[in-house]
């Protein structure tokens, strides 16, 4: 018996094309750092997505660490008031912070208490008390903390939202787009192959979900079954996988009288065996090259509804939400909209670049 | 005589993923004016290439070097503008597809008058005559109102007159025909092949002529070069080159017509498959709101019945119904009338009934690009009747199988891992052979298996197709509409009009005195005159 040898198969070609493609290449590396990013970045920040730091609000992206000495005084005097004591000096020294308060009563040590509650200090204690007790000497450590991407309007960390944020925007954009596409190819490609009335009811079917309109479905969801996460996966399911099933049902008209399809049928093959064999995997090229175009429509219809409010609900964000709340807060803090928007456009920019490259290296005719 | 063209060391490259592919081998070609010469080669020789590179109309991945002198030229080097000025009025071009080749969405006049425009700066009403003139000089009837018909309009053959008529427009002194018959019906092919000489003739252009077939060659051109894989092998007076061949493969291609003849079966020989009246009609519109269908008789009341070991031939031209008759007859299409198979009666049995007599009626196709699925490999294409029919066999069984049919068919087994596109197109027409008859069929329908197949490569298929039959007894319904492959291989002919059966017999009563001008017209078109 001879040694087969290996043939190449389309799949090979179409790759050795795309890594051609030096954009859809770029992309490719692009939507992989995001993803690497979304998923990595949200558990090295040591910020919880939920952490609120009441005394960092809105405080601008920078690479050094809060608090900041020209902030240090505002802050001991703010501690200093919630203590109900007179602020009288501050200084630093040997990297702890030394602060002397005063009261017309003789000041309790717990006061302590008031610097450790604060978001910038830890490990205060009493250094001094004078003799009559009314003046009070504390140190404490400044605690680091770093908001690179600074905080939005209820002192989270924006770095920690941004990246969460994107783990829901892209789980929802893969999660949803592949449902519309499993349910959209099966859908089209019996209703393609068996044609005849079974074709007729199953496309009138797609035409009156088309006449629904959106918005107005997903909020009557929202009031029937109250807001919930797995809501936004049915409602853009429900509606993206009848686009899906339109292309799939008018490629599966021209497989089917393709002529291997027609040898199939001669040789005995069934309906199943047909589709899985020769239709599906001829569609796959148009498949793939619409599901990369897909998953930015359903991230967009996502943000779209988040940013109505229909979405994904606090503390959970996405990059909807996230835009939503820069947008309100645009006057005040421009980096609040400008941050997300920047890796959502991103983003769908990668994702539509790779659809392109797909589209050009599976349909090399085309060209 | 001078050269009214001479392209002198045209080299054609290709830039692909995988380097760079030679199209063209320094080749050279002289036409002058008034003179028809002919490009012979197979698909790949890289004749329509050089034509191409010549217009300026390679793909953005081509490159051509060398010179073609047109005019004191060198059109190789010529700017877009500059090239521009000269294609499409003095050098014009015809291709092989008139279907796609008119814009659908215009009336004939218009797409005529538009080149008139651009090129000579007619006025409109100038244009206008011009396009009728050159309208009755294709000889197409009643040019005024061909001039307000829409493309769709016109049959096959007229659009092809009129694309001829676009490239006469402008008076231009070459016309590079490019296969301009291949995609017609073979009556029609001789009209224009007539047209086109009587054209050369009266206006006095050179033509270059580029064809597979050589009876084109013989019948109109004044000199031929023969090419293969990108190098002109031969070239010289037509008739000398048909007399005396001096290269081997031009040779090889004079050979490589049809020959040979079948003995008929003897008159006890059983049965196999049988139709009675068969009737197949198509509805097309119709539907939801689309109001009454219209029904189109494809098929009209044939009776045909095939012996064991027998080739019945089916001629007709595209339209005829034969191939419609083939499917209606492996229950493929619905059909009215009797279906008898081995003296059972199946016209009436449901899919899953039919499912085990699929093993016995096997079909090959015509376009072996289009029959095999280019997702899978060649041995899962070949093996994969037995998933449907021989379930029970493990994967190493039916690649052993796979192993079996790839030398019964002469393809080297080694290459059963590779994909549809890596074979040519002869090897493909071989497996979807071997797929048929990997189920040892007892009948098999060949729905025109060689027309898409170079010559030479036809008639090794031919000669496959006779030792299968000897070692295997089948059966073979031939469906072509070509009667000198028929002629070569089927031992019955039937030939097919709208649907008819209008005359049957064997070979030689049918060619020796056809009762019907239209089978006279299959015969002219097959045989020359």
């Amino acid at each position: 018996m001879s040694e087969a040898l290996k043939g190449r198969s389309l799949w090979q070609d179409a790759w050795a094309r795309l890594k051609q493609n030096r954009a859809a290449m770029f992309s490719l590396a692009y939507m992989a750092l995001i993803l690497l990013l979304c998923l990595a970045v949200p558990n090295i920040t040591g910020h919880d997505f939920t952490a609120q730091y009441p005394a960092y609000t809105r405080v601008g992206p920078s690479l050094e660490a809060y608090p900041k000495a020209e902030t240090l005084q505002g802050e001991l005097q703010d501690v200093a008031k919630r203590a109900r004591l007179e602020f009288k000096e501050w200084h630093q020294k040997d990297g702890r912070i030394f602060l002397t308060v005063a009261s017309d009563k003789p000041v309790d040590e717990r006061v302590t208490r008031y610097l450790d509650r604060s978001d910038s200090f830890k490990d205060a204690k009493v250094e001094e008390k004078s003799a009559d007790g009314l003046t009070l000497v504390m140190s404490a450590a400044a605690k680091q903390k770093y908001f690179y991407f600074g905080t939005d309007a209820l002192g989270r960390d924006l770095l920690t939202r941004v990246f969460m944020a994107g783990r829901v925007s892209l789980a929802v954009g893969l999660l949803a787009g592949f449902v519309a596409v499993v349910i959209g190819t099966i859908f089209g490609s019996v209703s393609g192959f068996l044609g005849g009335r079974t074709d007729e009811i199953m496309m009138r079917v797609v035409d009156i979900l088309y006449a629904l309109p959106f918005t107005l479905f997903v909020i009557m969801l929202v009031v029937f079954f109250g807001r919930n996460f797995m809501l936004m996966f049915i409602a853009i399911g429900a509606v993206l996988w009848l686009d899906m099933s339109r292309i799939v049902r008018g490629q599966t008209l021209s497989l089917k009288r393709q002529e291997y399809v027609q040898a199939a049928e001669a040789l005995g093959v069934g309906a199943v065996g047909i589709l899985r064999r020769h239709i599906i995997p001829n569609m796959l090229g148009p498949i793939v090259i619409y599901l990369t175009l897909l998953v930015p429509q359903v991230i967009i219809l996502e943000s779209f509804l988040s940013f109505l409010g229909l979405g994904v609900q606090e503390p959970m964000s996405s990059w909807g939400v996230e835009i939503a709340e820069g947008a309100a807060n645009m006057e005040v803090a421009p980096y609040l909209l400008f941050i997300p928007t920047f890796f959502l456009s991103t983003t769908l920019f990668a994702l539509n670049f790779i659809g392109d490259g797909l589209r050009d290296a599976l349909d090399p005719k085309d060209r | 005589m001078t050269a009214l063209l001479a392209i002198s060391n045209l080299h054609v490259a290709f830039k692909t993923a995988d380097g760079e592919v030679e199209a063209v081998k320094s080749a050279n070609f002289t036409v002058a004016a008034g003179e028809t010469v002919a490009i012979v080669g197979e698909s790949g020789s890289g004749k329509s290439q050089s034509m191409m590179a010549v217009m300026g109309l390679l793909p953005k991945n081509g490159i051509a070097q060398g010179t073609a002198s047109f005019g004191g030229q060198n059109l190789l080097a010529l700017s877009k503008p500059e090239l521009n000025a000269i294609r499409g009025r003095k050098i014009t071009m015809i291709f092989q597809e008139p279907m796609t080749s008119l814009d659908p969405l215009y009336r004939i006049g218009d797409q005529l008058m538009e080149p008139l425009r651009a090129h000579s700066g007619l006025s409109a009403a100038e244009a206008w005559q011009r396009a009728i003139e050159v309208l009755g000089l294709v000889k197409i009837p009643d040019p005024e109102r061909r001039m307000r018909s829409y493309p769709h309009e016109l049959s096959g053959g007229q659009r092809q007159r009129v694309m001829i008529a676009m490239a006469l427009a402008n008076n231009p002194s070459l016309l590079i025909a490019d296969e301009p018959t291949t995609a017609l019906d073979v009556t029609i092919q001789a009209e224009i092949l007539e047209l086109l000489a009587s054209l050369q003739k009266n206006l006095g252009m050179g033509l270059i002529f580029i064809t597979h077939d050589l009876g084109i060659v013989k019948r109109i051109a004044h000199r031929v070069y023969v090419m293969r894989k990108g190098e002109v092998v031969e070239g010289g007076e037509t008739a000398r080159v048909f007399a005396s061949p001096k290269h081997d493969y031009t040779k090889a291609l004079l050979a490589a017509e049809p020959a040979g003849r079948k003995s008929p079966v003897p008159d006890t020989a059983p049965i196999v498959l049988e139709g009675q009246d068969i009737e197949v009609t198509f509805k097309s519109g119709g539907g939801l709101l689309g109001g009454a269908p219209m029904a189109i008789t494809a098929v009209d009341h044939v009776s045909l019945a095939l012996k064991q070991g027998q080739t019945i031939g089916i001629v007709g031209e595209s339209g005829s119904g034969k191939s419609t008759l083939a499917r209606a007859l492996l229950r493929l299409a619905p059909a009215r009338g009797r279906v008898v198979f081995m003296g059972r009666s199946i016209e009436a049995l449901g899919k899953s009934a039919m499912r085990p007599l699929r093993k016995e009626l096997q079909v090959v196709f015509q376009d072996p690009f289009g029959s095999l699925s280019p997702r899978l490999t060649a041995g899962q294409i070949v093996t994969e009747g037995l998933l449907v029919h021989e379930p029970g066999i493990s994967a190493a069984g039916r690649d052993k199988r796979a192993i079996q049919a790839f030398e019964e068919v002469q393809i080297d087994p080694a290459l059963r891992n590779r994909y549809p596109h890596e074979f040519s197109g002869g090897q493909r027409q071989r497996l979807a052979i071997a797929r048929a008859i990997i189920l040892k069929p007892k009948v098999l329908v060949l729905d025109e298996p060689t027309s898409a197949l170079d010559r030479h490569v036809q008639k090794q298929i031919l000669e496959l197709l006779r030792s299968l039959q000897a070692a295997h007894g089948l059966s073979y319904l031939f469906i072509s509409h070509d009667l000198a492959v028929v002629r070569a291989i089927a031992d019955y002919i039937l030939v097919m009009k709208d649907g008819k059966l209008v005359e049957q017999g064997s070979p030689d009563e049918v060619m020796a005195s056809p009762k019907q001008a239209y089978t006279r017209r299959l015969m002219e078109a097959a045989f020359g005159h």
